[in-house]
């Protein structure tokens, strides 16, 4: 079990833009990630695979890092931000929001597989806090009320706002989605 | 439009500025060709007339770093732009990555030209992925125009560019950890020395700067070193970012010359305090460095020297700001909290003792606080302080200490109604989901 032949050509091309061809560990475990949803261990397989070392090695690197998903999360994962400026600028409102709207505690995952969500330490959005990160895209400036026009949005839309490593791109996205920085 | 001078931010609003055509319009790529045809150790001393010193935390001059990179040892040296930028209170370095991605390459390649390296490597921290996106692009951009690659702008030099995506570790921001996250590898530090200058990726000599350091390297070259450092104070020379949040009426990132005094950059850039309350305390160089009190700030200045005077550090430039109504136990808790999340688990002092400073700031901010919680604080920092691999562990200490030292009634207050019978209640906590 691996992953499509367009991950098998991108990891040669990638590895081959390095030094050593270990650099590209941690971009292969994005890919993994992407194509699996979180990181099983036929991904740490074929990460070990692709680079020359041990899944061991795959295995320390995955759980070193918090964007690596060692478990499934929702459709649409939102990371908001817990630290100083986000705090005192009413971030807890929207975590409690979050929780409320879902029903579920943070880590988990809601029964149809949409949502799931949890507090992350700052995002250097700071400026336009509170902010949440939904998959690999900052939603700035936020109220609750803000927030659950987004949910609304996402679920009647369901648009691709993920980063490909595979494309070098942010999925097409939603109409609203821009950076609100300076 | 500020009316300081802006070295980094002229231009910033223009929409087109992001696209090679938009930087090129309004001059840019000029400097790096002229600089082509200069001696590279010229360049050296000309950045190190200039007085810059490293934007990312430490302020480190920069073209004294240059000069510890070996040049005869055969091996070859690698330049590493650090976006990792995951200081709290830090987001100045996204706005040069999303807004202008070709200064920053331009300026790469300056370094890169000095330093005689043929391959360099942006470190972007992994939630960026829109600055990510936007730098990449430019990458792409300049290697379709012979920027970048065998041969730029037609000279001999060849120079090759990676993007590379962090994931999710404020360590990595620290030079060796980075480097070791760059390997395929946990981001752990490294012990020092050997510095990165003589060490560093795959055993080779490299250098590390912050972005915005990088990023002001076509201004000096343009212009020359002399020019930079008669901007700003004697020591701390030319203009620095500033990112400004909290509870301020205009959060965003400023550009101002070193040396602006601290109040007129509250009033003036950041609007004064929210809904017109007074101003509490500030943190001035993101949350590693101490709080400075409203009544500590008359007549400091944003710059290196004044503001260690005044007894904190400028570091990052995340500069946040606190109003009135701001509980420092929660702060303190706030920032406990993001350091016993964030230690990378290597030295037994940072990893054990992050979690227990954090466990006993939450007892006392939820009104469980004993009588010597203080002390216990105050004696763990005192084994953490200095007996770690990194500068991490002096990190951790500081928000803690400063806190205690500067509001010490806040926490004798709650401690003091815990032990009366009258705790706060988890409800009572602002910050706290
Ligand atoms: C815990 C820790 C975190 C750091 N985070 C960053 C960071 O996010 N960005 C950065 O440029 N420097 C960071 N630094 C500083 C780097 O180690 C290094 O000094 C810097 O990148 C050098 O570049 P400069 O001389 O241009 O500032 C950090 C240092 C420590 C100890
Ligand atoms: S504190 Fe929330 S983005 Fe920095």
């Amino acid at each position: 079990m691996g992953l499509s032949q367009e991950a098998d050509r991108k990891i040669e091309e990638i590895k081959a833009k390095y030094p050593n061809a270990r650099s590209a560990i941690m971009p292969a475990l994005y890919m993994a990630q992407e194509e699996l949803g979180h990181l099983t261990g036929d991904a740490i397989a074929w990460v070990a695979d692709k680079v020359g070392v041990s899944p061991a090695h795959v295995m320390e690197v995955a759980t070193f890092y918090t964007m690596y998903y060692k478990h499934p999360v929702g459709k649409y994962h939102f990371q908001v931000c817990r630290t100083l400026s986000c705090a005192i600028r009413g971030a807890k409102e929207l975590t409690k929001h979050l929780h409320q709207k879902f029903g579920i505690l943070p880590h988990e995952v809601s029964g149809d597989g949409m949502w799931s969500y949890e507090e992350v330490e700052c995002l250097g959005s700071c400026g336009t806090a509170p902010m949440c990160e939904i998959n690999d895209v900052y939603f700035e400036n936020l109220t609750p009320e803000k927030l659950e026009e987004i949910i609304k949005e996402l679920e009647a839309t369901q648009p691709d706002i993920r980063y490909s490593t595979l494309k070098d791109a942010i999925g097409a996205g939603m109409k609203n989605t821009r950076s609100e920085v300076i | 439009m500020s009316e300081h001078l802006q070295i980094l931010l002229k231009d910033i609003k223009e929409p087109d500025l992001h696209t090679l055509e938009g930087y090129e319009k309004r001059g840019g790529y000029q400097t790096i060709r002229k600089v082509l045809q200069m001696d590279p150790l010229k360049v050296i001393e000309e950045v190190k007339a200039s007085g810059l010193r490293g934007r990312g935390g430490a302020g480190f001059p920069t073209g004294l770093k240059w000069s510890f990179v070996p040049r005869d040892t055969g091996k070859p040296v690698y330049l590493l732009m650090n976006s990792d930028e995951s200081e709290p209170g830090t987001f100045k370095d996204r706005v040069l990555l999303e807004k202008n991605p070709h200064l920053c390459i331009e300026g790469m390649l300056i370094a890169a030209w000095a330093l005689q390296s043929n391959w360099s490597c942006n470190y972007i921290r992994g939630e960026y992925a829109y600055p990510y996106e936007r730098f990449n692009n430019a990458v792409k951009e300049a290697y379709e125009k012979g920027y970048l690659g065998d041969g730029v702008f037609g000279s001999s030099f060849k120079h090759d560019m990676v993007t590379h995506r962090g994931a999710g570790a404020y360590i990595c921001g620290e030079e060796t950890g980075l480097i070791e996250s760059l390997e395929g590898k946990k981001g752990q530090p490294r012990l020092k020395p050997p510095y990165p200058a003589v060490v560093g990726v795959y055993g080779c000599p490299t250098v590390v700067n912050n972005t915005e350091t990088l990023a002001t390297l076509p201004w000096i070259m343009q212009h020359g070193g002399s020019e930079y450092a008669a901007i700003g104070t004697e020591k701390s020379t030319g203009t620095k970012l500033f990112s400004a949040s909290g509870h301020i009426n205009k959060p965003g990132v400023y550009e101002v010359e070193l040396g602006y005094p601290i109040l007129d950059f509250i009033k003036n850039e950041c609007g004064g305090i929210l809904d017109g309350k007074e101003l509490k305390c500030i943190i001035p160089g993101g949350s590693s460095v101490p709080v400075l009190k409203a009544d500590e700030l008359e007549g400091v200045n944003l710059d290196y020297e004044s503001i260690q005077a005044a007894g904190s550090m400028l570091g990052s430039g995340g500069f946040i700001v606190m109003d009135e109504t701001t509980d420092m136990v929660e702060v303190a808790l706030n920032l406990a909290h993001f350091y016993a999340h964030e230690s990378c688990g290597q030295c037994t002092p940072c990893r054990e003792g992050g979690h227990w400073i954090e466990k006993i700031f939450k007892r006392i901010a939820f009104g469980q606080g004993t009588e010597r919680d203080m002390d216990l604080i105050k004696d763990l920092c005192k084994q953490i302080g200095g007996h770690t691999i990194c500068p991490f562990g002096d990190a951790l200490i500081t928000p803690a200490l400063s806190c205690m030292k500067k509001y010490p009634d806040e926490f004798k207050i709650k401690i003091e109604r815990a032990l009366n019978g009258n705790p706060v209640k988890a409800t009572d906590l602002h910050y706290t989901f």
